[in-house]
């Protein structure tokens, strides 16, 4: 079987308020790409935009961004899946080059979430559910989350101090990775200190040091048949194994309350596609949008046992000495979520690591590489699986 | 010739509704009644809260409504410290999911209970309320 293959990747600085437009925006990450994979924009065969639709004022941003990257007249498509938008689009162009339908394409994922004003962003959160049957309560993104990890506490005896673990882990990533918008350190003190924002409530019992940066950024990979990406490129990353699924929108539908289903599901078909099992990975990044999240992840991916995320973060084995590296880039915490562009700027990061490019980030020479990118509150989830 | 008249009853729904229009229109009726209710398929029993107006399962539309009653038992919780607009007035309030074996049923906790003494897996009964703003929704209290 052809394999497909990885020849490019870039992002922008993770930012707050972004001074430019949109396309202005898209245009970083797929300038860095293209002098990544050093390829010409004729070379490219299609494009793929990602985004959160709700933060954009531009009606079908596509047509609009693959003009300004001089993507015409390729055809251009956009793809959505919330927080996972990019890697669905990874999955979209990995399935059409597969096809062969095209050889090499570009997926930019981009969003710039201070397009919109404060209180448009506060009324769009309202309706990041099941807009008729759970909207009109007053839901929240982090009060999912709080549940999810009320339920794990529930469960496991999981603790607020374990979550908070993960903020410092990532914070200590942050501070190296300059294209984070979160730079500074967090100690575990500042959770218990009333004068730290860090230990502010958000929705009980996360605090605001459990949730992730908001930030303006975008994010490229380009991707590549066997055939092109041995031509063009000296050190093609391959796509070994790429999973993807879906759970109900609505919480009464959830059989799982302390995991996300989509990530075992989606993991399950990305480790059975790759052949390899946990123990083969050697650096992953995982969608901490809330540290319950990641703590989860751990579990849902085989990392740890249901249960045991929290010896695993307590053992340090998630830092970048530890046997299995977890989001030493900062992750969603700390380097920040833009919504649409942060799947690729996640595989961007796995990546760099496999060649050995990743700098003060870099893990002891890995082989194999995963990428966990979940949409909503669990409601889409994918997991691809990189190797040299 | 006389202007058609719409059914905009699910509008009522909630501190804010989203949707106006569904063919679950009657879940308002019943709330109205004090009565929280779920559907369920007449073909082949799949029972569906919230309510829906089709069967998946059977591709068919045959529904009738069954009553949500008796206590369920607390999955989890989270008391929100903010809210989207149009909940300001609200918070701080808790939303919840309810396990009633056939279903689960996601939704506020009454502010009867005090948040201290919320505790995963104690029972809870859904109950039809009316929020200040006159809108309807249902809210969990002791049993």
């Amino acid at each position: 079987m052809a394999k497909v293959g990885i020849i490019g990747v870039g992002q922008s600085s993770f930012v707050r308020g972004y001074p430019g437009s949109i396309r202005e925006l898209a245009f970083e990450g797929f300038k860095e790409a293209m002098e990544d994979a050093k390829i010409h924009i004729k070379d490219i065969d299609a494009s793929i935009i990602a985004s959160a639709p709700e933060y954009d004022k531009q009606r079908s941003p596509a047509g609009v961004i693959a003009e300004y990257l001089g993507l015409i007249p390729q055809p251009t498509f956009y793809i959505e899946s919330i927080c996972s938008s990019s890697s669905t689009g990874v999955k979209v162009a990995y399935s059409m080059i597969k096809a062969g339908i095209h050889d090499v394409v570009a997926v930019i994922g981009f969003q710039k979430m201070s397009e919109i004003s404060s209180s448009e962003s506060q009324e769009r959160m309202g309706r990041g559910a099941d807009i008729q049957w759970e909207s009109p309560f007053g839901t929240m993104m982090p009060a999912y989350y709080a549940m999810y990890a009320r339920a794990h506490m529930a469960t496991y005896g999981t603790t607020l101090e374990d979550l908070a673990k993960i903020r410092v882990k990532a914070a200590t990533y942050g501070q190296i990775n300059e294209k984070a918008v979160y730079r500074k350190a967090v100690t575990m003190e500042m959770f218990t200190d009333p004068e730290s924002n860090m230990s502010a409530t958000v929705a009980k019992p996360l605090r605001v040091g459990d949730c992730c940066a908001n930030a303006d950024g975008s994010s490229c990979i380009i991707i590549a048949n066997e055939e092109k990406a041995k031509a063009m490129s000296k050190n093609p990353i391959w796509i070994l194994g790429i999973g993807a699924a879906s759970e109900t929108v609505n919480m009464a539908g959830r059989d799982l309350l302390t995991g996300l289903s989509v990530g075992i599901e989606a993991g399950k078909q990305a480790y059975a596609m790759a052949g390899v099992t946990p123990k083969d990975i050697d650096v992953a990044e995982v969608h901490d949008c809330f540290t319950i999240a990641e703590m989860m992840a751990y579990e849902n991916l085989g990392f740890a046992k249901p249960g045991e995320g929290k010896d695993l973060i307590a053992s340090k084995e998630t830092y970048k000495e530890g046997h299995i590296p977890v989001n030493v880039d900062g992750g969603l915490l700390s380097k920040g979520h833009p919504i649409g562009a942060t799947g690729g700027s996640q595989i961007r990061t796995i990546v760099l690591q496999l060649r050995g490019e990743a700098g003060e980030m870099q893990v002891k020479n890995p082989e194999i590489g995963l990428v966990h990118n979940i949409g909503g509150v669990g409601l889409y989830g994918n997991v691809t699986i990189l190797g040299r | 010739m006389a202007k058609k008249e719409v059914d905009d009853r699910f509008k009522k729904f909630g501190t804010v509704s989203f949707t106006a229009i569904t063919k679950t229109n009657d879940f308002i009726d019943y709330l109205e009644k004090g009565k929280v209710m779920g559907t369920k398929c007449k073909d082949c029993g799949a029972v569906y809260f919230p309510p829906r107006s089709d069967c998946f399962k059977c591709l068919d539309s045959n529904m009738e409504w069954f009553e949500v009653s008796g206590a369920g038992k607390l999955l989890s919780f989270s008391e929100l410290k903010y809210g989207p607009v149009g909940f300001e007035n609200d918070l701080p309030y808790t939303i919840a999911l309810v396990d009633y074996g056939d279903y689960k049923v996601f939704g506020r906790i009454s502010k009867d209970i005090p948040y201290e003494e919320l505790k995963v897996g104690m029972g809870l009964k859904a109950e039809s309320n009316t929020l200040p703003n006159g809108q309807l929704n249902y809210v969990f209290t002791t049993p």
